[in-house]
């Protein structure tokens, strides 16, 4: 990896986003001093980070696994006093967060009797088990049905409400899209794109225009291009109108209402599918 | 610290409150002490005196059969048809009829009895004849009983290990035996560990454990933690081997009234009178020597030398596991860590011949080796200044291993997919950090 030069701010989610291979993992590994950078450093809250700092962080790893043989309770016990915690304090957090996932009934089931998405809701709460003022989640939400992925949201929407910073890595833009504020994408061990999601996404408008309509629409110039048109399911004419960025959104409006009846308008936003995509095939052909 | 002492704590007692843990503490005592006790009480067991008839029509062997607590005799003289059934029906063992016989070739001599005879009371019988039938002819050469014991020659040479605490009956015999106990038990229980070591890493690598662990923990203190825990687990077996071993021989003992020193007596009653004596001379001889072994010695040699070498070899299966994702990759790097193990079994008999030679002297000083090789010498004795300087290379060998094995460790369990060979490994060890 080369000049990767980030910034996480506090309390905010942060989404790490990049193709398979391009060294998220790497870069993670390298935040929580399992690996060491050949050069380069990293900071933590405003200095160079120390041992004491990972004790305050909770990572947890794309691939990941528990003791089959272990019992839930003991386990959580286990990782929770391998993060520092006292017996005591480990069995008090314990009890509260399996509550709150309403499976304390399972402290005493081995974990090879639990399924793959209820081994990962333990995973989860050996990651914040201990309070972490910095949490990495890479790929929290594989594994789980839409409901769990859902609790899993909720808490860690929670989690930033109540101080921490995430750093979260996946491959699932919806989740991106809904949870980040702030977006790094990484490609060939590179930065290439890096700011917050707003101002990503007004960076990559192409002022393109989604609009159905009725009726018959010709005058098409050089200011205004249809690039796709299609039939929807109400029998309307959907088409993709791309406007030169000196023509308004209003300017298209109202060439279109003299000629066709108009019934939807709607400016095309790009997702952070698609930011992703065009971005990393970009890096691709340069 | 606080964190390896954790792991140890884990590995420990997950490995403890397995099944086969518990039963491998049972069984093995049990194997041990059957080894004791069965062929005590085989040889306890069979009280009942038999009787047996002899029908003499020889006339060389009347009164001359001695009873022993197995066998007692009855000489009769009726005719052999009547004989035979009175065996059919009476309560006696068996007939043992004895034709007139050339006793340059004594032939027809045959036992009768109602069922199977043991080969025992056979062997018994033929040794019995035998002696009378030599010193029928030992007289007819002119030969009689004094001059022949006076012409037999029992060599016995006393063995004197001197010592700068004194004399002491000395007994290759014994060395041999403790000397191969000793290096076997060592030997198994690297195997044994270290392949467990091997195991505990790979599962832990495979199934993604390691990824969440290391988070926390460094992957030195992973590896340390493991090593010793498992280490932890098989001193536990050890002791309960041994105090079990103890507990079920003496009890067992104690049941069939039987010591070892009462048992030896009641041997020497048996027929053959100067074979039991020279086994019983040299069980006696054997435990004599027993005080010749310096124990105190013995006992601290076997214990540092049982930790340094799992320490050495430990460290080493732990890179194994750590630089292959399955049990069938492991293979490969397996066999060059057990080969140095094999061939100092293999090279014990060798040593055997020449506990002092050079080629004992050198073996002890390499750390890979020097374990079970000197398990083997000490009982023969080894002076101290060598004891020491083997035992200092083999502190520098393991802590060079775990050094070796903490650089392949850190990097290797963190690597899925890769096929990994010796050019890899050498690299994994000179990267930095």
């Amino acid at each position: 990896m080369k000049d990767i030069n980030l910034e996480v701010p506090k309390q905010s989610i942060f989404g790490l986003l990049g193709p398979n291979g391009a060294g998220k993992t790497t870069l993670i590994r390298i935040i929580t001093q399992i690996i060491f950078a050949d050069t380069g450093k990293v900071h933590f809250d405003g200095r160079e980070i120390n041992s004491e700092d990972v004790r305050k962080m909770g990572y947890l790893p794309e691939e990941r696994g528990l003791y089959k043989k272990m019992k839930v309770g003991e386990h959580l016990i286990y990782l929770a006093r391998l993060k520092g915690l006292s017996r005591n304090e480990a069995l008090t957090k314990i009890k509260y967060w399996l509550n709150k996932f309403h499976i304390v009934d399972w402290s005493d089931k081995k974990i090879e009797d639990l399924s793959k998405g209820m081994q990962q809701k333990i995973q989860f709460i050996a990651t914040i088990i201990h309070d972490p003022s910095l949490i990495i989640l890479d790929e929290p939400f594989s594994g789980f049905d839409p409901i769990n992925v859902n609790i899993i949201k909720d808490e860690i929407l929670e989690l930033k409400k109540n101080g921490a910073t995430i750093i979260f890595s996946t491959h699932r833009m919806e989740s991106v899209e809904e949870l980040c504020d702030h977006i790094a994408l990484i490609n060939k061990s590179n930065v290439i794109l890096n700011g917050s999601k707003h101002d990503i996404k007004q960076n990559h408008r192409t002022n393109t225009f989604i609009v159905d309509y009725t009726g018959e629409f010709r005058n098409t110039n050089e200011y205004f291009q249809v690039n796709e048109e299609s039939e929807t399911d109400e029998g309307y004419i959907r088409a993709t109108i791309k406007i030169t960025n000196d023509q308004s959104p209003n300017d298209l409006l109202s060439l279109l209402i003299r000629e066709v009846e108009v019934h939807s308008f709607q400016e095309k936003i790009p997702t952070m599918n698609d930011i992703f995509i065009s971005k990393v095939n970009e890096e691709l052909n340069a | 610290m606080h964190n390896i002492f954790l792991i140890i704590q884990r590995e420990y007692i997950t490995r403890v409150r397995k099944k086969s843990f518990l039963i491998m503490s049972i069984v093995g005592p049990l194997l041990i002490a059957s080894l004791w006790v069965v062929p005590i009480w085989l040889s306890t067991r069979d009280t009942d005196q038999k009787t047996i008839e002899i029908l003499d029509d020889s006339g060389y062997f009347n009164e001359k059969f001695t009873e022993t607590s197995s066998l007692k005799f009855e000489y009769i003289q009726t005719d052999l048809v009547a004989a035979k059934t009175e065996i059919l029906s009476g309560e006696n063992y068996g007939l043992l009829y004895i034709p007139r016989i050339n006793l340059d070739d004594p032939e027809g001599i045959t036992f009768f009895s109602g069922k199977n005879p043991s080969i025992e009371v056979i062997q018994d019988l033929e040794w019995a004849m035998k002696s009378v039938v030599e010193n029928i002819k030992l007289e007819r050469s002119s030969i009689d009983q004094a001059t022949l014991d006076s012409l037999r020659a029992d060599i016995d040479i006393d063995m004197i290990n001197m010592t700068e605490s004194g004399e002491k009956a000395g007994s290759a015999g014994v060395a041999t035996i403790i000397g191969y106990i000793s290096a076997l038990m060592i030997y198994f229980f690297i195997f044994v560990y270290g392949i467990q070591i091997l195991r505990g890493v790979i599962e832990e690598k495979s199934s993604r454990i390691v990824e969440v662990i290391v988070s926390s923990v460094k992957p030195f203190h992973l590896m340390m933690g493991k090593i010793l825990g498992v280490g932890a687990v098989g001193l536990t077996q050890y002791v309960i081997w041994l105090v079990l071993s103890i507990m079920i021989t003496t009890g067992i003992s104690s049941y069939f009234n039987i010591d070892r020193k009462d048992s030896l007596p009641a041997q020497t009653e048996q027929v053959e009178v100067i074979q039991e004596d020279q086994g019983n001379e040299f069980v006696a001889e054997m435990f004599n020597s027993l005080e010749s072994i310096d124990f105190g010695l013995l006992a601290f040699a076997f214990f540092v030398y049982f930790i340094g070498a799992y320490l050495l070899y430990g460290s080493l299966f732990a890179a194994i596991g750590s630089a292959v994702d399955n049990d069938a990759d492991a293979q490969q790097f397996q066999l060059p860590v057990t080969i140095p193990l094999i061939f100092s079994l293999i090279v014990l008999t060798a040593i055997l011949r020449e506990p002092d030679g050079s080629l004992a002297f050198w073996l002890s000083m390499i750390p890979l080796f020097s374990p079970v090789i000197m398990m083997m010498r000490i009982p023969f004795g080894v002076p101290y200044w060598e004891i020491a300087l083997s035992l200092t290379f083999l502190i520098a060998g393991f802590i060079f291993t775990t050094w070796l094995a903490s650089r392949i460790y850190r990097i290797g369990i963190l690597m899925h997919g890769s096929k990994v060979n010796y050019r890899i490994l050498g690299k994994w060890l000179f990267m930095k950090n």
